[in-house]
């Protein structure tokens, strides 16, 4: 693909996705999942997990640094641009527009009725794609990365730990992992 | 001079925001509303609420909001910048060293051990989704659910993952429907 329908199809898909980015950070992740692995097959899933984590761990909002990441991939310097400035015209228009409005907008009931069911919509888009990547996680037939993915689940939804403690936790696993098998390797 | 002022402000909200969303409410707050005074408490309150309505990052449409209502649309930009420059900045950064390093054993390892804990957090938001969609803010009892967003979830995941539908139109589709079942049954 020539770079400039590449840079376009980038545009047109950040805006897009970013539209939609009802309900946090990780929404906009599993849009971009969908869109860039599953659809048009530009990055590899484990690729895509890789990207969820440095967007994760870096200061600032999750799906600017989502796109960052994902722009720089894909084309570079002109791909960061690009897929950031999908990211921030559409939630800067809205609230350009609702900001004079914002009352009537808070308090309307089609409104809220819309979202209210969106919501609905949005948790089962954000479970179908965990459950498709817990699936992957598992098929990889490692009981270390299965224990450590039930851990930081049970850490994270059900005692509320801090997920920048959980990431620092999962480095420091894998630190050690690679020294034990350096140290064996040597050995051999 | 109000534009510097606002970029500086958004800068350290990006600056220093880990772990996105939430996680930088306290943060605005205490340089909108209690350093500045650009917003009252009330203000920010429905500035929460309809960044909850509106797609985006809650620190861009904070700084959109703001600095529209500050400096005008030159101060909605500048805020806006300020607000996303350390994350061009670190995550560019951070994506070009892991570009260059990839192929590292090391840098493997430890992105390898970093996926269990990325699912899990995806998954975590998609149950806290799921907790807002079907209980709101009240208790998590059986009388207190919201039947017609559980359906509008179990439709959303089947088409999901046996269709693989448009994860955007799984959402749209359920809010209209929202919409529709709230005035088919005379509730509005």
């Amino acid at each position: 693909m020539d770079k400039k329908k590449l840079l376009w199809k980038l545009f047109i898909s950040t805006f897009y996705l970013s539209m939609f980015t009802f309900g946090g950070g990780y929404v906009i992740v599993t849009l971009m999942k969908k869109k860039f692995v599953d659809d048009y097959k530009w990055i590899s899933e484990k690729e895509m997990l890789n990207f969820v984590a440095i967007a994760q761990s870096a200061p600032g909002a999750i799906a600017v640094n989502g796109a960052i990441v994902v722009g720089f991939k894909l084309a570079g310097f002109m791909g960061v641009f690009v897929s950031i400035l999908g990211t921030i015209i559409p939630p800067f228009i809205i609230i350009s527009l609702i900001s004079f409005a914002y009352e009537a907008f808070r308090d309307n009931v089609w409104i809220s009725l819309m979202l209210e069911g969106m919501q609905a919509g949005v948790g089962a888009v954000v479970t179908a794609v965990s459950y498709e990547m817990a699936k992957d996680v598992v098929n990889e037939k490692d009981k270390t990365l299965i224990i450590m993915m039930v851990i930081a689940f049970l850490a994270n939804a059900v005692f509320n730990v801090n997920v920048m403690l959980i990431i620092l936790v999962s480095i420091l696993i894998g630190l050690l992992q690679s020294y034990l098998a350096k140290r064996e390797g040597n050995e051999n | 001079m109000i534009y510097l002022q606002l970029f500086w402000s958004f800068l350290q909200v990006g600056m220093f925001s880990f772990g996105g969303g939430y996680a930088a409410l306290p943060l605005i707050e205490s340089i909108v509303v209690k350093q500045h005074g650009w917003l009252s408490i009330a203000e920010f309150t429905d500035l929460i609420t309809i960044s909850q309505m509106t797609p985006g990052p809650i620190s861009v449409n904070s700084a959109t909001f703001v600095g529209l209502s500050i400096g005008g649309f030159w101060g909605a930009v500048v805020a806006t910048l300020g607000n996303i420059a350390p994350s061009i900045v670190l995550v560019t950064l951070i994506s070009w060293l892991y570009m260059k390093y990839n192929s590292l054993d090391t840098l493997q390892t430890v992105l390898k051990a970093l996926r269990p804990a990325v699912v899990a957090m995806i998954a975590t938001a998609g149950v806290t989704l799921i907790v807002t969609a079907f209980w709101g803010e009240g208790a998590i009892v059986l009388s207190n659910t919201n039947i017609v967003a559980v359906v509008l979830f179990g439709l959303g995941m089947f088409f999901l993952l046996k269709y693989n539908v448009s994860p955007i139109l799984v959402m749209i589709l359920a809010g209209v429907a929202n919409v529709l079942w709230a005035v088919l049954s005379g509730s509005v």
